[in-house]
C-alpha cells in the first residue's frame, strides 16, 4: 500500500485498502473557515446537536480577516457563539493567519492524519506526510455531526523531479513548471506525491507550496515522505514523537512523471489559466499594475526573506502597487525581528493583515478593470482577484518582488 | 429521475470562481448567491437563464475552490442539471450532497448547441438530443448517488437516517 492508502486504511479500521474503494474515514482534525457560514445551517438542518468531538474541531477566521463588511462580520460573529457554546478550543481569530499555516504551527498537524478542512487547498498538509483534503460544508456539516467522512481511495500518481534546483527557482516555480507540463485534470479524484531528493531537500515551506498547488491539478490530496527535518519540526511543534507512515517498496503508482529541472527558469502562469505556463524570459516585460506577495501559496518566513533580500534598498515602481500578507501572525512577528518587513515597507510595499488577503478578491487588494497583477497566491482564474476584465499572472515571490522593482513582469535571478 | 430542459452551454475549466465569484461569498440565503451564478463567465446570465434549463459544459466544470456557493447558486437560480465533460471533485460531491442533479457525459459539448432541448435520464447516464436523433451515454451515477438526489441531498438524508438512528454520511464518489 501506498503511505496514503495506509492513512486511509488505519482511519476506517481497515488492514487493507485498495484505489477506488470507498471508505468511511474517521476524521483526525477537522477545520471550518468563515465563507463556509452554511456548514453550521446544514449542522442545524441535518438536526445535529451536538459537535462529534470539539477538541478535533478548529475554526479559523482568514478569508475575511478581518471583516471587510457588515455581512461578513455577522457571519463570524456566528461562528464565535458557535464555537464558545459548542466548547470548541482551536478558534482562531482574525489575528491569526491562513488555516493551512496556523494548524501547522499551532502542532495540530502530524504525519498520518486524515485532515479535512472547508477549503481546497488543504492539500498543503501532505508536506507534513498528513492525509489533507478539502470538501464542501455539507460534507464538513455530516463530519461535525458522526466524525466521518466516506471518500474514495484515491489512485496516487508520481511526480518526481531530477537534478538540482536551480538558483532562483523556488518550489513555486516547480508547482507551476508541473501545471504547465501536465495541465489541470491530470489529478481528478487521485492524489499526487512529490517525490526526488530536489523536492526531498526543499524547506518545508516550499513543499507546502508545491502540495498546495496540487489541487490545481485537481488532487484530492497529495503527499512528499517526511524527512528528519520536517519530523523534527512537528516534535518541536507537537510536543510528541511523529509516527510517519511510509509506502510499501512493492507499491505500484498509477501514473509516473519525472521531471529534469537542471536550468530550469523561474516560471509564470499567465492569464487566465493556472497551467497557462512559460518560463519567465518569454514573460519579461509585461506590465504589471499590481504585485502580491503572500497568503498560503507564497507567504510563509523563506518567501518574505527572499523578496526583502531583493527588495533591499529598491523602490517598487512607481507605476506599481506591492501588497504583502503573511500567512500568519507568527510569520509576521518573525518577519519583523528579521528586519524583513522594514525592507519591504522601506522599498515602498503595503502590508495587510496575515490571511488569505486579496488572493479570493474580496478585500485588501481588489483589480480593476483592465489592470493586471502578478500573484504568489495560488490561482489566476478570470475575476479571481476583482473584475473579471483585470489579468493575473501567478509567479515565485522572488519573481513577483523583481516584478514589482520594474513594474513589469521581471527575472528574479538579476536581482539575487 | 428525468429532466428535460433548454441547454446553456459554457466551455471548458468553468471554475467555482466563475461560478460564484469570491465578492459573493458572504452571501448566505440561496437566493441571493443565485443572483450572481455563472456571472464571472457570463454576467447577463442570471437575468437571462430561464429556471428549469439545464447546463452543458466540457472538461473539468467546478474546478477550483470548494465553495458550495456554486451548487447551491445553481440549484437556487432553477438550474435542473448540469451535464459536463468531467468535473471538479469538489464540486461533484457538493453538487450532490446540496441535491443538484449532475452527469459526466464525455462529448456533450460539441454534441449539443445552446438553445437545443436535451432529455437527461439520470439514472441510465443517458443524455437525448431529440433534435439530432442523438443518445449519448454517460456515466451512470451510482445508487447511492442517485437516492442522495432524489432525498434532495446530504441534509435529507442524514436527517432522515439520525431519525432512524443510523447517522452516517454517505458515498457520492
Amino acid at each position: 500500500m501506498h503511505a496514503l492508502e495506509k492513512i486511509l486504511a488505519n482511519a476506517s479500521g481497515q488492514a487493507v485498502v485498495e484505489a477506488g474503494q470507498t471508505v468511511s474515514a474517521r476524521v483526525d482534525l477537522a477545520e471550518v473557515n468563515d465563507l463556509y457560514l452554511q456548514v453550521l445551517i446544514s449542522f442545524r438542518e441535518m438536526g445535529a446537536e451536538k459537535v462529534w468531538d470539539p477538541s478535533r474541531v478548529v475554526f479559523a477566521m482568514d478569508h475575511y480577516a478581518p471583516a471587510p463588511t457588515i455581512k461578513s462580520a455577522a457571519n463570524q460573529k456566528v461562528m464565535r457563539e458557535f464555537c464558545a457554546s459548542h466548547g470548541i478550543e482551536h478558534f482562531f481569530d482574525i489575528n491569526s493567519g491562513v488555516c493551512h499555516q496556523i494548524m501547522v504551527e499551532a502542532g495540530l498537524v502530524r504525519p498520518g492524519m486524515v485532515i479535512v478542512e472547508t477549503d481546497s487547498h488543504t492539500t498543503t498538509l501532505g508536506a507534513l506526510g498528513a492525509f489533507g483534503t478539502g470538501c464542501g460544508a455539507t460534507d464538513m456539516a455530516g463530519i461535525l455531526a458522526t466524525g466521518e467522512m466516506w471518500m474514495r481511495v484515491p489512485e496516487v500518481i508520481r511526480v518526481t523531479y531530477e537534478g538540482s534546483v536551480p538558483e532562483g527557482v523556488m518550489g513555486k516555480d516547480l508547482a507551476l513548471y508541473t501545471l504547465g507540463q501536465l495541465g489541470t485534470e491530470i489529478a481528478g479524484y487521485k492524489a499526487i506525491e512529490y517525490s526526488g531528493e530536489a523536492v526531498l531537500n526543499l524547506p518545508l515551506a516550499d513543499k507546502m507550496t508545491l502540495c498546495n498547488m496540487a489541487v490545481e491539478m485537481g488532487a484530492k490530496t497529495s503527499y512528499i515522505q517526511p524527512t528528519p527535518d520536517v519530523l523534527e519540526y512537528v516534535r518541536a511543534r507537537t510536543g510528541q514523537e511523529p509516527r510517519p507512515v511510509f509506502t510499501d517498496p512493492d507499491f505500484r503508482y498509477h501514473e509516473e512523471h519525472r521531471m529534469w529541472i537542471e536550468g530550469m527558469e523561474p516560471q509564470v502562469a499567465c492569464p487566465s489559466r493556472v497551467d497557462n505556463v512559460y518560463g519567465v524570459t518569454q514573460v519579461e516585460g509585461e506590465r504589471v499594475d499590481q504585485a502580491v506577495i503572500g497568503t498560503c501559496a507564497g507567504g510563509r518566513l523563506e518567501d518574505l526573506e527572499v523578496a526583502a533580500r531583493i527588495l533591499a534598498g529598491k523602490r517598487v515602481n512607481k507605476n506599481c502597487r506591492l501588497i504583502v500578507v503573511p500567512a500568519s501572525t507568527e510569520i509576521l512577528r518573525r518577519a519583523i525581528d528579521l528586519g524583513y518587513v522594514q525592507s519591504l515597507i522601506d522599498a515602498g510595499a503595503v502590508l495587510a493583515s496575515p490571511g488569505c488577503g486579496p488572493c479570493l478578491g474580496a478585500h485588501q487588494g481588489v483589480l480593476a478593470a483592465g489592470e493586471r497583477c502578478i500573484s504568489a497566491s495560488s490561482r489566476n482564474f478570470p475575476g479571481r482577484m476583482g473584475s473579471n476584465q483585470a489579468e493575473i499572472f501567478i509567479a515565485s515571490p522572488a519573481t513577483v518582488a523583481a516584478s514589482a522593482i520594474e513594474g513589469r513582469v521581471a527575472d528574479p535571478r538579476k536581482n539575487l | 429521475m428525468v429532466i428535460e430542459g433548454r441547454v446553456y452551454r459554457f466551455g471548458d475549466d468553468v471554475d467555482t470562481d466563475q461560478i460564484v465569484p469570491g465578492r459573493y461569498l458572504e452571501l448566505v440565503r440561496p437566493e441571493d448567491i443565485a443572483l450572481h451564478v455563472m456571472e464571472g463567465a457570463d454576467p447577463g446570465f442570471s437575468a437571462r437563464f430561464v429556471p428549469g434549463s439545464v447546463i452543458v459544459a466540457g472538461r473539468n466544470f467546478g474546478c477550483g475552490s470548494s465553495r458550495e456557493h456554486a451548487p447551491i447558486g445553481l440549484r437556487a437560480a432553477g438550474v435542473s442539471c448540469v451535464v459536463a465533460e468531467s468535473f471538479g471533485r469538489i464540486f461533484y460531491r457538493n453538487a450532490i450532497n446540496v441535491g443538484l442533479p449532475i452527469l459526466k457525459c464525455d462529448r456533450i459539448r460539441s454534441a449539443v448547441a445552446e438553445g437545443d432541448t436535451v432529455i437527461v435520464d439520470l439514472a441510465a447516464g443517458t443524455v437525448s438530443v431529440p433534435k439530432r436523433q442523438e443518445v449519448l451515454q454517460g456515466e451512470r451515477p451510482s445508487d447511492r448517488v442517485i437516492r442522495l438526489l432524489e432525498c434532495g441531498g446530504l441534509v435529507n438524508y442524514v436527517r432522515e437516517r439520525i431519525g432512524s438512528g443510523e447517522a452516517k454520511p454517505v458515498p457520492v464518489e
